[in-house]
């Protein structure tokens, strides 16, 4: 089982989909984890031929449980564990965040693993849903080359696939592609809780969409076979307020942390943004916080010591940069998955991974990499009114950037006096990795970085 | 587009961005990012929504026009 944020202790298996005898690949997802906070696409890091699973759907596990046997083909004596483990070796996971409290054994080992370039992997990274639309629909996944972010196979990919050529006409107007009858993402959860098949459903929606009440209907005219999927989501606010705060008071515990604050001039951004996106359409257009982590991401260059994570008590700085979001959930609480190598990410594809990615934190699945690798948390927590955020760091990790909304200030310059938008850029650091200095010094080199947002 | 054909879209579209809010809970005059805690991400998805239900372009600086449930109601009805 692997650590899915420093935050968790165990996880249930809520879905395998892989079976003795499947041939894995790096990178694919071989199971649904259900935790605390989320509901996770676990990936492997091993590619084989499945031996046998040894804990069962429903079952909970402490991190660092063995989950699988896996034999890999170059070296057919060696058994792998089927966790997320780096490819050089079987190493065991990472502990579980307060290993002492915890009474199940487990190597130390605290560096989440960095996966590999996901560009490397051989087979299509896919989802379960999309995986199940490809088989309702005939879709071969081997044949399709994923248009998502890091080569990830789409439900639009799968849905074009699909698509008799010339079809155009049957597309509903407003959810292109979508294979069955269209339906709001709560009535689709739904219909996982309870085991509703959607595609035999008649939508009473607008345009014949199918909406919570008919899914509720489904439900109780044919009664769930299947076990609910998110067997954790009863209690999961009260365990998620709990898991928050036993991260958060180590945090606290372990971290020396100091903070520095700024304000930055976004006028330049700002007449650069409203630009681009009159050259976009509707659907392709960008949002601020985009640019802000595009050049926080790129900032890490200048000074290195706010990316990568503290091991053992020492410093191991990272080459990528996997920006976490932190996201605050409607119903209670905030997750920060990442959205990975940002640095070399295009502004439009930062927009269309972070959509992705937010979109999936509130309502759907998370990945087991986005969950494990963050290197750095960017909190844009101002977007809904505060000024300022001083976040708390996210361990292993030593920085945590916060941005507050952006509002129109009174501004001097050049001794003229203006009206700029502008936002307070923040930043929560470890002082066992860097200081003040070099703190003010990052702070400076994103302010720098936005004032020439074409480059970004 | 009537004025209700108007309001179930909109409500129909907030309830796709944003699944656990509700628009009852908004009072009129009241601007929707505050109301529903949407932030820039959502309020763009909600107009990437009306968007696509209606083939308006709806460019940014028309986005304060949709900042409440009644300017909405008007931006549609009065596109046609």
């Amino acid at each position: 089982m692997p650590s899915l944020g420093a935050d968790m202790e165990a996880g249930t298996i809520a879905q395998w989909l892989i079976k003795p005898g499947d041939e894995v690949h790096r990178g694919g997802i071989v199971a649904v984890v259900e935790t605390e906070k989320s509901t996770i696409e676990v990936e492997i890091f091993e590619s084989g031929i499945v031996d046998e699973l040894l804990v069962h759907e429903g079952e909970s596990v402490p991190v660092g449980a063995v989950l699988a046997h896996v034999t890999s083909r170059t070296a057919e004596a060696a058994t792998a564990t089927a966790s997320l483990s780096p490819p050089t070796g079987p190493f065991p996971p990472p502990p579980p965040p307060v290993a002492h409290e915890n009474p199940v054994a487990v190597p130390t080992r605290v560096a989440p693993p960095i996966p590999a370039a996901r560009s490397t992997v051989p087979a299509p990274v896919v989802s379960p849903v999309v995986r199940r639309l490809a088989e309702r629909s005939g879709v071969d996944l081997a044949t399709l080359s994923g248009s998502g972010l890091g080569g990830t196979v789409t439900r639009s990919d799968v849905e074009r696939a699909a698509q008799p050529t010339g079809d155009e006409g049957a597309r509903p107007e407003w959810a292109p592609g979508r294979v069955g009858p269209r339906s709001s993402p709560f009535a689709r959860k739904l219909a996982t809780e309870l085991g509703v098949d959607l595609s035999t459903l008649q939508g009473s929606g607008p345009h014949g969409s199918v909406i919570e009440r008919d899914v509720r209907l489904a439900a109780e005219v044919t009664p769930a076979e299947t076990p609910p999927a998110t067997v954790a989501s009863e209690d999961r606010p009260a365990a998620m307020r709990r898991a928050i705060g036993a991260l958060m008071a180590r945090s606290k515990r372990e971290i020396p942390h100091y903070y520095l604050s700024t304000t930055i001039d976004l006028t330049a951004p700002t007449a650069w943004l409203e630009q681009a996106n009159l050259e976009r359409p509707i659907t392709g257009r960008l949002i601020m916080s985009v640019l802000l982590l595009k050049a926080t991401a790129l900032a890490v260059k200048a000074v290195p010591e706010m990316n990568g994570f503290m091991v053992d008590g020492a410093f191991a700085p990272s080459e990528a940069v996997h920006v976490g979001v932190a996201v605050s959930l409607r119903t209670g609480g905030v997750i920060a998955p990442a959205v990975h190598n940002v640095e070399h990410l295009a502004l439009d594809d930062l927009m269309a991974g972070l959509k992705d990615l937010v979109g999936r934190a509130r309502t759907g699945v998370l990945r087991s990499s986005e969950m494990s690798d963050p290197t750095i948390t960017v909190t844009n927590l101002g977007d809904l009114g505060v000024e300022a955020v001083f976040g708390v760091i996210y361990p292993p990790q030593v920085a945590l950037v916060g941005f507050g909304r952006v509002m129109e200030r009174a501004w001097a310059q050049d001794g003229m006096l203006g009206v700029h938008p502008c936002v307070t850029a923040t930043l929560s650091a470890d002082h066992r990795v860097s200081d003040g200095h070099r703190g003010g010094r990052f702070l400076a080199e994103i302010d720098r970085l936005l004032q020439e947002p074409e480059k970004l | 587009m009537t004025n209700d054909e108007a309001r179930q879209l909109i409500r129909s579209v907030l309830h796709q961005v944003a699944p656990e809010v509700d628009l009852d809970d908004v009072v009129a005059g009241e601007t929707l990012q505050e109301a529903l805690d949407l932030d820039s991400m959502d309020f763009l998805n909600f107009a990437v929504g009306l968007h696509e239900a209606t083939g308006l372009e709806i460019p940014e600086r028309d986005y304060p026009r949709l900042s409440t449930v009644e300017g909405c109601v008007t931006y549609l009805t009065s596109a046609g």
